[in-house]
Parts: structure tokens; C-alpha cells; sequence
């Protein structure tokens, strides 16, 4: 950073060069931790949400099961007994695992990821089971197998009704990614709690993370709009 | 008769005067658990030393006093959004804190402590033996002061909100060692087979007072009147003895 910048900055007293750097860091933590837990979540939800519209309770019940642990306890509570739980378990501090669940990252990285792959599961599946029968038929009639209308026919659809539920489900776990400075995470809101302590200044503290994640929203939004443009054009006015 | 009519309704305007102003009411915060100082008893009870501190200073000053139960990190915008008048919650006198209240005269003192498990050998003052270790501390402390400052680049600070979520990962073994308030770490951490002291404590910072609003000066008054007459006439010396095997008084 050039020097007059960082000497400006540091003229006055919270947003110096070094707090500044503080929500740097907490920003991209909160990055990683919401991009990679959406990522691992919807790849899991897809095939979780497939396999739950099967008519076999064998094959639907556990993973409406799965979905309704955790839609019906609070990420926080689920974010607890993941961390602190783990660390409970007889023994495992000699294994492996240790290593990846000593650091709060990775507990808090699973609680966040089982949670969005069972909202995902349950928006994706009210998606599919919205299929038209219309189109089902026209496809069986083609000829296809499952497998092929479900790569074909319903996924696709399915994905451009679950969309918008979706960009939903995103900026909600943006959000709830703020409880993870509650296991010493340092994310946007870690940082910010650091620098609110420090100073005493709550209000300067909190609204400019406030500002923060809201431009991270902004992005979002902006994202998800394109993405809708583009999946949904044909339901666009001819002329527009 | 006129004039004696005006000086009895005047002596009388008086004596309400100084009657109301006995009559105080006053609410007074604590963040629980933090034992010994605030905490509930097997019966749900508020109890500690500052919780006997508190209702033997209400007597002093004649306040009807109520206890309100806040949570660390909101108690200084709480005092000043009036949620409550004062707080006693073993907030340290720092010169930060104290551009945002007013502080009476410190009430107790007492170090920083480093606790951690029996196999924790390291001597905590050696930089180059800390490196990467992981420290834990209760956010915004003098304890989490000193360590940011004294050792920030070398260990890992991991800063809880609450002393058990911190004792919680010392047991976990996510955390080497401990830095806290040295009554803390004596009931949640030193009591548990396993674990030790593991480094000299260091006595941080001016000591801790009742906090209130800036705009208060008469009450820190009477509160530092108050608080002086319970530390010479013994009754600050039995509460701390039913509570400390050692002095804190300041």
C-alpha cells in the first residue's frame, strides 16, 4: 500500500491500516467459508433431492429425516454440538481427524454445509415434483429412459423453478455464516467483534461490516440476476 | 404566620428533597456466569462477590437496586442506552472504557492468570517456545489486551465470549494454555484433575470499578463514598472471605 494512504488512514483512530487488513482477512474467511459450504452442500442436495422424490420410503424417509434435523434445530445450536462435540469424542484426538477438526474452520465449514444441503434438498425437490406430468409424458414418449429425463427434462426445468428459491437460500446463509465468530472463527463478524472490543466503538465497528456484507449481497443479487436472465429468457416478452 | 407558612412548606420541600433522593433506584448489571464474582447457586439464585458487593452498597446508599443480567459484550452500549444505571461485573478500568463511562474508585484487584493441562511444559514468557501456540482469552479483557499486545504475532489467539466456551476447547485440547482472570481459572480450570498452572500471573491494569454513565458524577459520588465505608468498616472483608482464599482488595 502506498505510504500517503496508509499514513491518511491512520490519522484517525479505528480504521487504521491495521484494523482495515483485520476485516480484510475476515472477509475472505466469510468468503471461503459461504462459497465452499454452498458448493459442497449443492452438489450433495442434488442427488439427495432426486432420491427423495422416489416413491420407496426406504430410500425417501432417511433423507427426510435428514432434512428435517436440520431445518428444525437452529444453525447455531447445530454449529454448537458440531464443534464442540467432536472434540468430546473418545480417542479422536489421536486420529486423523483431529488435525482438520482442532481448527474451527472445518466444524464450522460441515454444520454449514449439512445445513444448506438440506434446504437445498427441499427447495430442488419441490422443484421436481412441480414437473409437469405434460412434459414427463412427451418424454416417455419420446422414448426416454429415467435417467435421460431426469438429465433432459426435469433437472433442467427443475433448476430454472428452483432459482430463485435458491438465491434466496444463499444470501441467508451469507448471513448465518456470521455466527461462526462464535468458535473463534475470525470472519467478517469475528473481526468486527475484535475491533468493537478493542475500541468500545459499536456502532463504527458493526456498520461497517454491515456495509460490507451488504456489498457482498450486492453481488450476489446482481449474480443471481444474470443467472435468471439467462436460464429464464424464454419466458421474456418477444420484443423485449 | 405567612412567613412561618413559607419556611415550613420550604423545610418541608427539604426534607422530601433529600427523602427522594434516598429512595434511589438503581440497576445494576452482571454478565453470568463468571464465578466467583456472578453466577446462580444450585437454587437459581444470583450469587458471588460482587452480587453481595452490590446488595451491601444498595444498603449503603439506600437504593432500591434491581439486577439485570447482560451479556459481555452489549453491557457498555446497554449502560448507555439507560437499559441499566450501573454495572459491577468486573469490568477493569481501561483508559479506552473510560471515554465512554465513568468509573468509581477500583473495588478489587486481581491478575491474570495462565492456566492449562498437566503436559503443557513451556515456559509462557519464552517467545520462541510459544510460537504458534494456541492461546485462549475472553474477548476484550485486560488478559486479551496483554496477549494481543505482548504476544501478538507469536501465538494463535483464539478469544471466546464466555470463560466456559473457552474451558470447553482447553479441554478439547484446541487450546495449549489459557490466559484469564485468576479467580476464573481457579474455579473452572485448576479444580479439574489434569491441569495446572502453567506460567506466574501477571497483575494487569487498574483494577476493576462500577461502571456508569459519564453524565452520573453525583452517584459515582456516593458510590465511591459507599464503597469506601464497606472496605473500612469489615463487611467488603467478610464477603471477599467467604469467597477468596487470598486479597483482592484494592
Amino acid at each position: 500500500m502506498p505510504d500517503f494512504i496508509a499514513e491518511w488512514l491512520n490519522e484517525n483512530d479505528i480504521f487504521t491500516t491495521m484494523t482495515l487488513m483485520e476485516y480484510w482477512g475476515g472477509m475472505v474467511t466469510t468468503v471461503q467459508l459461504v462459497f465452499l459450504s454452498l458448493v459442497i452442500g449443492l452438489v450433495i442436495a442434488v442427488p439427495l433431492a432426486i432420491l427423495r422424490t422416489v416413491r420407496n420410503p426406504f430410500v425417501s424417509g432417511p433423507i427426510w429425516l435428514y432434512t428435517y434435523l436440520f431445518r428444525g434445530t437452529p444453525l447455531l445450536i447445530q454449529l454448537y454440538i458440531i464443534y464442540y462435540g467432536v472434540a468430546q469424542i473418545p480417542g479422536i484426538h489421536e486420529t486423523f481427524w483431529w488435525a482438520i477438526f482442532r481448527e474451527p474452520f472445518y466444524p464450522a465449514l460441515l454444520a454449514f454445509t449439512l445445513n444448506t444441503a438440506a434446504y437445498t434438498t427441499e427447495i430442488l425437490r419441490g422443484a421436481i415434483i412441480a414437473t409437469p406430468n405434460g412434459e414427463i409424458e412427451a418424454a416417455k414418449a419420446y422414448g426416454m429412459n429415467w435417467l435421460l429425463r431426469m438429465r433432459r427434462i426435469i433437472l433442467p426445468n427443475a433448476a430454472r423453478r428452483a432459482v430463485q428459491a435458491y438465491s434466496n437460500e444463499v444470501i441467508f446463509m451469507l448471513h448465518a455464516s456470521a455466527i461462526a465468530s462464535v468458535v473463534t472463527i475470525i470472519d467478517l463478524t469475528g473481526a468486527a467483534r475484535n475491533i468493537y472490543s478493542r475500541f468500545y466503538a459499536p456502532f463504527e465497528a458493526f456498520i461497517f461490516v454491515a456495509l460490507l456484507y451488504m456489498v457482498l449481497t450486492f453481488m450476489l443479487v446482481f449474480a443471481f440476476r444474470k443467472l435468471e436472465n439467462h436460464l429464464l429468457r424464454h419466458q421474456r416478452p418477444a420484443n423485449s | 404566620m405567612k412567613k412561618l407558612i413559607v419556611a415550613a412548606s420550604c423545610a418541608l420541600a427539604m426534607i422530601a428533597g433529600t427523602a427522594q433522593a434516598q429512595d434511589r433506584n438503581l440497576r445494576v448489571a452482571f454478565d453470568i456466569p463468571y464465578e466467583p464474582f456472578e453466577y446462580r447457586d444450585e437454587n437459581g439464585e444470583l450469587t458471588g462477590f460482587e452480587v453481595e458487593l452490590a446488595t451491601a452498597m444498595c444498603e449503603e446508599l439506600s437504593a432500591n437496586c434491581e439486577f439485570v443480567i447482560q451479556a459481555w459484550d452489549g453491557m457498555i452500549p446497554g449502560l448507555l442506552a439507560r437499559k441499566f444505571d450501573i454495572i459491577m461485573s468486573s469490568m477493569s478500568i481501561t483508559p479506552e472504557r473510560a471515554e465512554r463511562v465513568l468509573f468509581s474508585e477500583p473495588y478489587y484487584i486481581t491478575p491474570g492468570g495462565w492456566f492449562g493441562p498437566e503436559s503443557f511444559n513451556t515456559d509462557v514468557t519464552d517467545m520462541d517456545a510459544m510460537k504458534g501456540k494456541n492461546v485462549g482469552v475472553q474477548r476484550g479483557t485486560t488478559m486479551d489486551t496483554y496477549v494481543t499486545e505482548n504476544m501478538g504475532g507469536v501465538v494463535s489467539i483464539k478469544r471466546y465470549t464466555t470463560a466456559e466456551d473457552m474451558v470447553l476447547d482447553l479441554e478439547g485440547q484446541r487450546l495449549d494454555a489459557v490466559f484469564v482472570d485468576y479467580p476464573v481459572g481457579e474455579q473452572t480450570i485448576l479444580n479439574r484433575d489434569g491441569y495446572k498452572e502453567v506460567g506466574e500471573s501477571v497483575k494487569l491494569g487498574e483494577g476493576v470499578g462500577v461502571a456508569m454513565r459519564k453524565r452520573d458524577a453525583d452517584l459515582a459520588e456516593d458510590i465511591n463514598a459507599a464503597l469506601k465505608k464497606l472496605k473500612e468498616d469489615g463487611t467488603y472483608d467478610a464477603i471477599m472471605e467467604k469467597y477468596f482464599s487470598y486479597d483482592i482488595k484494592i
